[in-house]
């Protein structure tokens, strides 16, 4: 899923402060299973918001809804008839959500509530932890399934470097050290003698650094 | 093994000399004489002095910068190359730019996280990493290719290096990362810090099992400590660092005041002892901000005169 994390309501008064009424517009995916952005997540906002600008005499108009999802048409669409009751919307949603609605609705200031921060998984009640950047070129089949661009701090590609220690990343004793895991699970599949090929220079074309990507698939356009 | 390229270093491992290299970390500004000062306080005790790039993530003078100095003062320079700052672009870039100044030396790193420096809120580059810019330098330099394909017109002659940590975790792949880098084309290795001599001696015998010393030369890594407080710091802080504990008991045991003189000594038994190690052909005394004692160490252990190569 993309994991995201509530912004600070200060941010988010700063945004919408000068409107009369606000939607505040939620997402069911991602964002409900990492608890930033879901329904609950939405009227836990909202009422905040209530209470704040209550206690500032200002008569503020604040809305709850969730969306199916942000990022598709077919449910962006169940707000059309009603969004223009609104100043402006607080979206809940990951940044594709927030932005894929700002495209939809061109005359409707957008604002984001979350920060979203990346593709991970829950790691357990509260901690979510990142497994992928979508570099476009998967490389977990050398790797024992383990990613080495989004679980080492430098993306080494033959790694590790020399701050590993103890299993842990030079960076903070609490993040794992990502060629540590590639070699403990190559051992346990007995091919740690795959860890001596060289992996070679990535292309990073597919990544980020070739620009905004598209995936286009004609026999589904069909 | 016989010299490739025109690097004094080269020469002298080729020779069957121990070698002797030592670094000068640049200054955290632009006055050329800090480098010059301490390239002439070593440089008759040194084969060659790498230049560190942009270490602990501090921003720094170039590496390059530096090394130009050093080659125009007649010293013959490692450029170190971290992958942290630069792309594919910017470090071919930068080998010619050190080639057209007959720089005949790269060691090629990774490069501390940026978190460590100055600049902990900027970005990383990491487009290719340490083995990969190792193969990089070996295309330029024998195909006389750019990774994109073409020619290179005067391809640069340098003596390809890398680093190794005898003691990093998990020890297991260390000899097996050390393969690693020859076969990606290293063709000289200078260690992590060696305080733990047992351990550094069972990884030597565990690379020469493999045959390793015959294909790349391994210049032993040390550097002498000023106080029991470096020593506990470097045992506790400094990642991949292997301190071992009667080496921080003997530094305190001795009065503060003396403390700077058991470091050299330390540091002079190590290399006494090192020396007898098979594969071992010399050693890398990083003297941090205290190069004024890279010529008693040198002396000490016999080390000196440096032989004359051509």
């Amino acid at each position: 899923m993309i994991v995201a994390e509530k912004k600070p309501i200060q941010e988010i008064i700063e945004e919408i402060k000068t409107h009369d009424s606000v939607l505040i517009l939620g997402c069911n995916e991602c964002v409900t299973v990492c608890e930033a952005g879901g329904k609950k997540e939405v009227g836990v906002l909202a009422s905040a918001l209530r209470m704040y600008f209550l206690n500032k005499g200002r008569d503020m108009r604040i809305d709850e809804h969730t969306l199916e999802r942000q990022c598709d048409h077919e449910y962006l669409d169940e707000i059309r008839e009603m969004i223009d009751q609104y100043d402006g919307v607080v979206s809940l949603a990951c940044g594709v959500g927030v932005q894929f609605t700002a495209e939809k609705y061109t005359q409707k200031p957008i604002y984001p509530g979350v920060n979203t921060f990346f593709m991970g998984v829950t790691e357990s009640r509260g901690v979510w932890t990142e497994r992928c950047q979508g570099c476009g070129q998967c490389i977990l089949a050398s790797t024992g399934g383990i990613c080495p661009v989004s679980r080492c701090a430098k993306r080494i590609l033959n790694g590790p470097c020399g701050g590993s220690t103890t299993g842990n990343c030079e960076i903070n004793k609490d993040v794992a050290c990502g060629w540590q895991l590639i070699i403990d699970r190559l051992k346990a599949l007995g091919r740690l003698d795959e860890y001596e090929e060289l992996a070679p220079i990535k292309d990073w074309s597919t990544d980020r650094a070739g620009g905004p990507r598209k995936v286009v698939r004609e026999d589904v356009q069909s | 093994m016989t010299a490739k390229t025109p690097s004094r270093l080269e020469k002298v491992l080729a020779a069957g000399h121990l070698a002797v290299t030592s670094e000068c970390g640049p200054p955290r500004g632009s006055d050329p004489e800090v480098i010059a000062k301490k390239a002439e306080m070593i440089k008759d005790y040194v084969d060659a002095v790498n230049i560190t790039d942009n270490q602990t993530s501090m921003t720094r003078m170039c590496s390059l910068a530096a090394c130009i100095r050093l080659k125009l003062m007649g010293l013959d320079p490692v450029l170190q190359m971290v992958t942290r700052d630069r792309n594919r672009i910017a470090l071919q870039s930068d080998i010619l730019g050190a080639a057209s100044f007959d720089i005949h030396n790269v060691l090629c790193l990774s490069g501390d996280h940026q978190s460590f420096g100055d600049c902990a809120n900027g970005q990383n580059v990491h487009d290719i990493d340490s083995m990969q810019l190792l193969q990089t330098v070996r295309l330029m330099r024998d195909d006389g290719k750019f990774l994109g394909g073409d020619d290179i017109k005067r391809p640069p002659q340098m003596f390809v290096g890398a680093a190794a940590n005898p003691f990093a975790d998990p020890f297991e792949i260390r000899v097996p990362r050390l393969a690693k880098k020859v076969s990606a084309g290293a063709e000289f290795i200078q260690t992590q810090c060696i305080y733990n001599l047992d351990k550094f001696e069972l990884w030597m015998k565990m690379m020469r099992d493999r045959g390793l010393h015959e294909k790349v030369y391994i210049l032993a890594g040390l550097t002498p400590m000023k106080s029991a407080g470096m020593a506990r710091y470097m045992k506790k802080r400094v990642p991949g660092m292997d301190v071992p504990d009667e080496v921080v008991d003997r530094m305190a045991a001795v009065p503060k005041e003396q403390q700077a003189q058991e470091g050299i000594d330390i540091c002079v038994e190590a290399i006494e002892r090192l020396k007898e190690v098979e594969g071992v052909a010399g050693f890398h005394v990083m003297a941090i901000e205290w190069e004024e004692k890279v010529p008693e160490i040198v002396e000490r252990t016999g080390l000196h005169p440096r032989p004359a190569v051509d």
